[in-house]
């Protein structure tokens, strides 16, 4: 069994690789620069005698990414896409490289590189698809609505993408982190209750998969609070400063 | 984001930027935009060693870069931790060369602290097995082992993070043919007989005592000597020999909170005392027992830190020199006097090490913990003068709170250690509380600023 793991240079990521080598899968790594990944895959290697190799790939430069896929040594029973760009929302509003970089980071590249993956799982009618998505893609508030929006671009993507390969054998699970720490939330103070640890993200989603669920909220209240947020009538909604 | 942070003693408590990195180039980035700063592994120094305004997790920094199972040389980031290393070692039939008594540290904190084990009189210290390791000074990477640029590496085994941050570690292994202990207990009626029983047992290669430091009279230093070999296959128990390298279930218990102070006082750990010394109700007890409970007994209570209560605790550790032994039972005799209710302490023989900064040095090494309360600073001030006058000198990873001339007294190359973090520490850049505490960087000196300003007027003079 091979996991295929996009963006593989993130906290999250790394505890994936972990998760998934513990329980003794070859992991293949997949980032824009592979001279990081080196360590990581050696650390793999001996910690789980597993196999672990590493891949140049590229969120926005769409034309590689079925020739990213092709040339992967084995193709990868499980594909995890993790990669993300939070962006400066306020400069994303009047900067439109900053924005486009939101949008194609976390949607437009993502769309990309699993319409490939889909298309072989398809066809050989087994395999599974896990996206990190976000709760921000629940509703769009005016502190990252760049971010959110195309995260819930991502989570409708995702959730069509379910219900078409569903009819192929193919399971595609989304999941919704909440908050978790890692380097990218380092500056800010975060409710502990609510926040998950790498690991923590990591284990469910080995667990979730195992179990074929469909959406995964990592620490469970949070689907209750995106409920609340999004039952919040939108013209008392629209006053709030969130 | 300031975050309250403690190492394991609970003392002191400061309020700290922290900030971590998983690559090189985000560890760079760090060093560019935030100083001063340093270095914290998992924060199992006592004291204030690894605190600091800002401080540099190596947490994330923790990947395996290889393992030589042949010749048994492991090499890693500096924070992968102990625990992390015997798991995946040990099953292969390598063993960690020198360590601690917790498991719960980082490897780049074995080299700053240079830490030893209870098999420091065969093996020395852990920069004894140390091949060859990195370290970001203010001048960049720098490559160094005993043989390449041996000044970083001398200051740096010991140095407590003032020449940059330790990245990566290559080390040496010990090869065993299983995971478990043949261990030997034997008690002692009191001080005298126990470093009696240390000589006669020096051979093994492992050995430590538990001391009550509460008794008096005959039974003053009344304790429980621990011995112990790797045990070979053919002294393993049928049910043992089944795995021979099987690894220690990873059970814990925990402390969830602090506890009221009160908890502890001189009954209390008079009644513990006396629990641990008649547990053993033979004189002399033999068994093979798994690796975790004879090296790291307390590993297996989590946060057993928190039982000192909010106030938290300093270990206080010293050595004497081995001819100094009426130093140990005078600096023993104030302790059971006082009261001021100390756990057991620990003992433990020294063998010879003459390193640049490193805490071990032959002779009699003593650790025990005291509570914080009103009055502890002053005694201990009065046990340092103690350690000074025989000849001894204090650990820096269980220190919180020695008097900087303490410091520049007692430990002999002082001055050469002072002189070579400048070199690669120039800009006071890697920072600590016990470092200012020390006087090891601390504030530029007055006569600095004067210079400083002198240069400023010129430049202006130039401009004008």
């Amino acid at each position: 069994m091979t996991v295929l793991i996009l963006g593989a240079g993130s906290d999250m990521a790394v505890a994936m690789a972990r998760q998934f080598a513990a329980e003794k899968y070859d992991v293949q790594l997949a980032a824009r620069n592979t001279s990081f990944l080196q360590a990581q895959e050696n650390d793999l290697r001996i910690r789980y005698g597993i196999n672990a190799s590493s891949h140049a790939f590229d969120a926005v430069d769409f034309a590689s990414h079925p020739g990213f896929y092709e040339s992967l040594p084995v193709k990868p029973d499980i594909t995890i896409c993790v990669f993300g760009y939070l962006g400066d929302q306020e400069l994303g509003q009047t900067n439109w490289q900053e924005a486009s970089r939101i949008i194609h980071t976390n949607y437009t590249g993502a769309v990309s590189i699993l319409n490939v993956v889909a298309a072989d799982y398809a066809a050989r009618r087994q395999g599974t698809i896990i996206g990190i998505s976000s709760v921000a893609g629940e509703r769009g508030r005016q502190s990252n609505y760049l971010y959110g929006s195309a995260k819930a671009g991502f989570t409708a993507y995702l959730s069509g993408l379910r219900n078409r390969l569903f009819h192929n054998g193919v399971h595609v699970m989304t999941v919704q982190p909440g908050f978790v720490y890692t380097r990218m939330t380092e500056g800010l103070t975060l409710p502990p209750l609510l926040t998950a640890q790498p690991t923590d993200v990591a284990s469910a989603i080995v667990k979730a998969a195992k179990a074929k669920k469909n959406v995964l909220y990592v620490k469970w209240f949070w689907r209750y609070i995106m409920l609340i947020i999004k039952s919040i009538p939108e013209f008392i909604f629209k006053k709030l400063k969130l | 984001m300031q975050k309250r942070l403690a190492n394991w003693g609970n003392y002191p408590v400061v309020a700290s930027e922290e900030s971590s990195f998983s690559r090189e180039d985000q560890l760079q980035d760090l060093l560019h935009t935030q100083t001063p700063l340093i270095a914290r592994g998992n924060g199992r120094c006592y004291g204030d060693a690894s605190l600091g305004t800002h401080s540099i997790s190596t947490l994330k920094y923790d990947k395996v870069l290889s393992f030589d199972i042949e010749k048994g040389l492991f090499e890693c980031q500096a924070g992968v931790t102990l625990d992390q290393i015997l798991d995946i070692i040990v099953p292969k039939g390598w063993f960690l060369p020198v360590t601690p008594g917790t498991k719960f540290i980082t490897v780049g904190g074995a080299v700053a602290s240079d830490v030893h084990g209870k098999n420091h009189h065969v093996d020395g210290a852990f920069s004894n097995q140390v091949v060859s390791m990195d370290v970001i000074t203010s001048q960049g990477l720098i490559t160094c082992s005993p043989d390449q640029e041996p000044d970083l590496y001398w200051a740096t085994c010991g140095g407590m993070g003032l020449t940059g941050i330790i990245t990566r570690v290559q080390f040496r292994l010990k090869k065993v043919e299983t995971s478990y202990i043949k261990q030997k207990q034997i008690k002692a009626r009191n001080l005298d007989e126990v470093i009696r029983l240390f000589e006669e047992n020096k051979h093994y290669t492992y050995s430590v005592a538990w001391i009550d430091c509460l008794q008096k009279g005959d039974s003053f230093g009344r304790s429980i000597l621990i011995l112990g070999e790797h045990a070979t296959k053919a002294e393993l128990s049928p049910q043992q020999a089944q795995a021979p390298l099987q690894l220690p279930s990873k059970k814990k218990l925990t402390i969830p909170f602090n506890l009221p102070s009160f908890v502890l006082n001189t009954f209390t750990v008079k009644a513990f005392n006396w629990l641990y010394y008649a547990k053993n109700t033979k004189r002399e007890i033999n068994n093979v027992v798994s690796y975790e409970p004879f090296f790291y007994p307390l590993d297996a209570f989590l946060h057993w830190n928190r039982g000192y209560g909010k106030a938290g605790f300093v270990q206080y550790q010293f050595v004497l020199p081995m001819d100094q032994k009426q130093g140990l039972v005078e600096i023993l005799q104030r302790i059971s006097s006082k009261g001021l209710g100390s756990f057991l302490a620990v003992l433990k023989v020294f063998g010879k090490q003459d390193n640049l900064i490193s805490f071990p040095m032959e002779g009699y090494t003593l650790a025990l913990d005291f509570p914080v309360r009103k009055g502890l600073f002053e005694f201990l001030d009065e046990l340092d003068a103690l350690v000074l006058q025989y000849g001894g000198r204090l650990y820096l990873s269980k220190d919180a709170r020695m008097k900087q001339e303490v410091f520049w007294q007692s430990y002999p190359h002082v001055q050469r250690f002072a002189g070579i973090v400048k070199q690669y520490n120039s800009d006071n850049r890697f920072r600590s509380l016990q470092s200012d505490r020390l006087l090891l960087t601390a504030a530029p000196s007055a006569a600095e600023l004067i210079m400083n300003n002198e240069e400023l007027i010129i430049r202006e003079a130039v401009v004008k």
